[in-house]
């Protein structure tokens, strides 16, 4: 899976990184996470509130910090 | 409201610690430890409130709602949104451009950008847990009113041009099926996000609260009076300049504010101070700057400050 977290660099996209990481730690296989801090390409996903996070593409939450048991539900029903 | 927790501070502070009432000390410290209680409650419980019910305002359909929406009507609803919509500065450049890609002109953009940061859930909070009811209902109308003005000017402007990157319209409609959950879900979240907040601000609040209790017992206010008080011509301006450079902690400056009203200073003059410090700050200039102009910026500022001077006159003509 391909993990992107869209933020501008605030607190919260750092807080929903650590939250994205640890929630992988208990995933097998190879991720890949990428943060995206600029904001044109931000725009990209018609995102209009940051943090977001983008799963493979798709924008799977935007707006606030998850949880990192909420980002484990996200990534196994796309397993 | 709150009349049971005064008796019971006065009652620990001079029976039980034997102070003296009416000595300077003990003055300060029934300020601080009154004010502290008092606010730490009214903050969590209207900061939850406050983020539950906008929960229910995804901005995604605010956008939608607005885009294409011209002259006053676009402007009224965009303040009245930008009240009732969660926003984070930290959102606000993809936000700006999102609105302008969804075709909502740029004034009515504007109102909406003024209105968000007036409406913060803890400015409301402090206000209301300070001043009480009327104070913030009039501090909610006039910040209505200044980003509907503003915008308005701003729309009028032609400064489209000013906007450096490239606005691409949307493709296809946005992803707002997302923002469906069930009450309890957004309770949950919101109550952590409000414990957050909390513990993000209660050190300025603590901070401001102990000036404020400084300035209560120690100082007199005939000496406040003749620097900021009263009714000198210029105290709303040299309120509104002071405001501008401090950024968002609103929750730190409100007890102080508290302190100098107390001590002669007119309400309009602290609420002028006090939308100043959340509405124009410099380190959101700094961010604003990747996409706009200098000069739709300066120009942003400009009228966004006028604004609050002439609320600071108004609220001193009619309530003082």
């Amino acid at each position: 899976m391909k993990i992107e977290i869209l933020g501008t660099g605030c607190d919260k996209c750092k807080k929903l990184k650590d939250a994205t990481m640890e929630a992988l730690s208990k995933l097998d296989g190879f991720h890949e996470v990428v943060s995206v801090d600029d904001v044109l390409e931000i725009l990209e996903y018609e995102v209009l509130q940051t943090p977001a996070l983008v799963v493979d593409g798709k924008v799977k939450s935007f707006g606030k910090v998850l949880s990192s048991s909420e980002i484990l539900k996200i990534l196994r029903e796309d397993e | 409201m709150f009349d049971w927790l005064i008796y019971l501070v006065s009652k620990l502070l001079f029976d039980t610690f034997g102070l003296k009432q009416g000595s300077h000390f003990a003055e300060a410290m029934h300020f601080f430890i009154y004010d502290t209680i008092k606010i730490s409650i009214l903050l969590i419980v209207i900061v939850f409130l406050v983020t539950l019910l906008r929960s229910y305002f995804p901005i995604e359909k605010v956008r939608d709602y607005l885009s294409g929406k011209q002259k006053i009507v676009g402007h009224i609803f965009a303040s009245m949104f930008g009240m009732l919509t969660p926003f984070c500065s930290c959102s606000a450049i993809p936000l700006f451009i999102g609105f302008l890609q969804a075709r909502v002109p740029l004034g009515v953009t504007f109102s909406y950008l003024i209105s968000a940061p007036l409406g913060d859930a803890v400015v409301i909070a402090m206000l209301f847990s300070i001043f009480g009811i009327k104070v913030t209902l009039f501090y909610v109308g006039f910040a209505l009113l200044i980003a509907t003005i503003s915008g308005l000017i701003i729309g009028h402007m032609g400064l489209e041009k000013e906007v450096l990157v490239e606005v691409k319209p949307l493709k296809t409609s946005t992803n707002s099926k997302l923002n469906s959950e069930p009450f309890l879900k957004r309770a949950k979240e919101s109550f952590s996000y409000t414990k957050e907040i909390f513990k993000k601000i209660y050190p300025y609040i603590i901070i401001g609260i102990g000036v404020g209790a400084f300035i209560h017992g120690y100082i007199p206010a005939t000496m406040i009076e003749k620097y900021a008080g009263g009714d000198v011509w210029y105290a709303p301006i040299i309120g509104v300049l002071m405001g501008v450079p401090m950024y968002s902690n609103a929750a730190g400056v409100l007890p102080l504010v508290e302190a100098l009203t107390q001590k002669g200073v007119l309400m309009g003059t602290a609420l002028s101070f006090m939308m100043a410090v959340v509405a124009v700050s410099l380190p959101e200039a700094m961010i604003l700057k990747r996409v706009l102009s200098l000069k739709l910026i300066a120009l942003f500022f400009t009228i966004v400050a006028v604004s609050i001077l002439l609320t600071g006159y108004i609220f001193n003509y009619l309530i003082g």
